[in-house]
């Protein structure tokens, strides 16, 4: 269903779901039989994170390369040096969680001449229209281009994660597609895929619904 | 509106507060409550409000003091350690009979502590803070839904009592995302003759002061500003019973600790053991009648709590100590789990036998 490149980029509004999608979108990788890599480069949010996944990842055989300080006390934005091996060795697949809106998107600037240069890469955009301040197409459009400006990765896609958490309903899913094509439409990025949780996506009617196994939960 | 949208527990703040009439806003980044900041940066401008973030929590506290003697709807939002920065401000606030919002999203502590959750200022909110004679309403929230409904009610109560109001979350309900409903009718506001807005010449002059010369004078304002507190918790002590009619054992938790609780307690009740859960969504006032009421029919307290006990006095107090109360936490940013609090349930019953 989906076609792999060799990186593939997670952007997007913070909280439209980038962490979880990319450790699935890892998974997926996997499970066509590819050696992949998962990499954190979210120097923003120090809550949700992948190492939140850690032993999921390591259970499949997925290497995680995340802060030296995630999911510690220490409140550090900085990068960890084996990034640059994501882009140095090439037989294997790389998937990155990039940080919400342009302010996390601004550490993937250094990379991004890396990943031009090779040619080989997906840089995904994550909408959901439930959020706030994402709920139409033109407000999503205004992100898109502050996260472009920021990274300085075109996007090649729309990811359309939009979702209510635990109480979503196919229709809630279905009742945003119009908004995603209109996005497509303004942005001239195409849609690529849809997302569900699990329990829900076999009854979403639409293309390329793609089932997400939920991260990280409380109470 | 009936509309639902997907939110984090900082983000349904900013906006409950903007939909209750919020149109001034000044703070100062903290980790775990920045996205509030971060949202009203956003939103003010394009609502002809004002956001500011000021150089220190200090100036953002009396920025606070400042407006609200206008008799705006004002607020300032930190965690733990920012908070502590604000305590003379907000003293100030109470001694001049203002109403305010102030937002504390707890962190770790003490010192600069860390950013996971915790909920260790509980003495600091409900027991003072700032110097003086003085109480704050303090809302604590257990979803996204009440960040966003306690917002507005604590607008709402600090206008009507005119005394500052906190709502009191941690980094988790301010991180975490659920589906929440928000308020579409225009807020209620309630006349406020006392505000500084100029007199026209039409008028004697109003004064917003916390300075008096005459000690009979400022044991006068004490006493009548105890008046009101003492209206405050015959009125507006809020919390919420699950399971408490015939229970043995009850839990006392608030925020994201209530949460736990609840799936222990439902989870012991599976076990065949009688247990219930008393949630204040007030920690002051403390809902000091239902814990002293479950006293007469169960056997033992557990208070769960992300600090090393602080709650626990105030429920020792409403039950003049007349059963055992024993304390399940986590504290340095952990959170206990349904299974830890479930172990707590299980000995307060074993216990009593």
């Amino acid at each position: 269903m989906l076609k792999f490149k060799r990186v593939t980029l997670f952007c997007g509004h913070y909280g439209s779901g980038k962490t979880n999608i990319a450790v699935n979108y890892a998974f997926w990788i996997k499970e066509s039989g590819r050696g992949v890599r998962i990499a954190d480069m979210d120097i923003v949010n120090p809550y949700f994170r992948t190492k939140d996944s850690e032993a999921e990842l390591a259970e499949k055989g997925i290497d995680l390369i995340s802060p030296q300080y995630a999911n510690s006390n220490v409140d550090l934005p900085a990068l960890p040096q084996e990034l640059y091996g994501l882009f140095q060795q090439r037989d294997r697949f790389a998937v990155l969680d990039i940080g919400g809106d342009d302010r996390g998107a601004y550490a993937l600037g250094r990379f991004a001449p890396l990943i031009l240069e090779e040619d080989d890469y997906d840089c995904f955009y994550v909408a959901n229209f439930f959020r706030p301040l994402t709920r139409t197409a033109e407000e999503a459009l205004e992100v898109m281009k502050e996260i472009e400006a920021a990274g300085g990765v075109p996007f090649t896609g729309i990811v359309n994660n939009s979702n209510l958490g635990e109480e979503t309903a196919p229709e809630n899913v279905e009742s945003t597609f119009g908004e995603a094509h209109r996005l497509a439409g303004l942005s001239g990025v195409p849609v690529r895929f849809t997302t569900a949780r699990e329990s829900i996506a076999p009854q979403v009617r639409g293309e390329n619904v793609m089932p997400l196994i939920l991260q990280k939960k409380y109470y | 509106m009936s509309e639902k949208v997907l939110m984090k527990g900082n983000e349904a703040i900013a906006e409950a507060a903007i939909r209750a009439g919020c149109r001034h806003y000044f703070g100062y980044p903290i980790t775990p409550q920045t996205e509030l900041a971060a949202y009203m940066a956003k939103r003010m401008p394009k609502i002809g409000g004002c956001f500011l973030q000021a150089e220190s929590e200090i100036a953002a506290i009396n920025m606070v003091y400042g407006v609200s003697a206008t008799g705006k709807r004002v607020m300032t939002s930190s965690s733990s350690p920012g908070v502590s920065l604000k305590q003379e401000g907000i003293s100030y606030i109470a001694g001049s009979d203002l109403p305010a919002l102030i937002v504390n999203v707890q962190r770790g502590g003490p010192g600069l502590g860390g950013i996971q959750p915790s909920q260790s200022d509980y003495y600091q909110a409900t027991k003072g803070g700032g110097h003086g004679d003085y109480h704050l309403i303090v809302l604590t929230p257990a979803s996204v839904q009440e960040m966003a409904d306690l917002t507005g009610l604590a607008f709402e109560l600090a206008d009507k009592y005119r005394m500052p109001a906190m709502l009191l979350a941690d980094g988790t309900m301010g991180q975490m995302m659920e589906p929440v409903e928000l308020p579409e009718t225009e807020p209620e506001l309630i006349d406020k003759p006392w505000a500084l807005t100029g007199t026209d010449m039409k008028r004697k002059h109003n004064i917003v002061n916390s300075l008096y010369l005459v000690p009979e004078e400022l044991e006068r304002t004490n006493i009548e500003r105890f008046e009101r507190y003492k209206a405050v918790e015959e009125n507006e002590t809020r919390w919420e019973s699950f399971m408490t009619e015939d229970a043995d054992v009850v839990v006392v938790a608030f925020g994201i600790a209530a949460r736990v609780s609840k799936n222990a307690v439902v989870e012991a009740r599976k076990q065949g053991i009688k247990a219930g859960l008393i949630r204040p969504v007030t920690v002051w006032p403390f809902p000091k009648k239902p814990i002293a009421e479950a006293a007469k029919t169960c056997k033992a307290f557990v208070s769960v709590e992300l600090s090393m006990g602080q709650m626990i006095d105030d429920i020792n107090l409403a039950i003049g100590c007349s059963r055992p109360v024993s304390l399940c936490n986590r504290v340095g940013g952990m959170i206990p789990s349904p299974e830890e609090v479930l172990e707590s349930i299980k000995k307060a019953a074993g216990g009593n036998e």
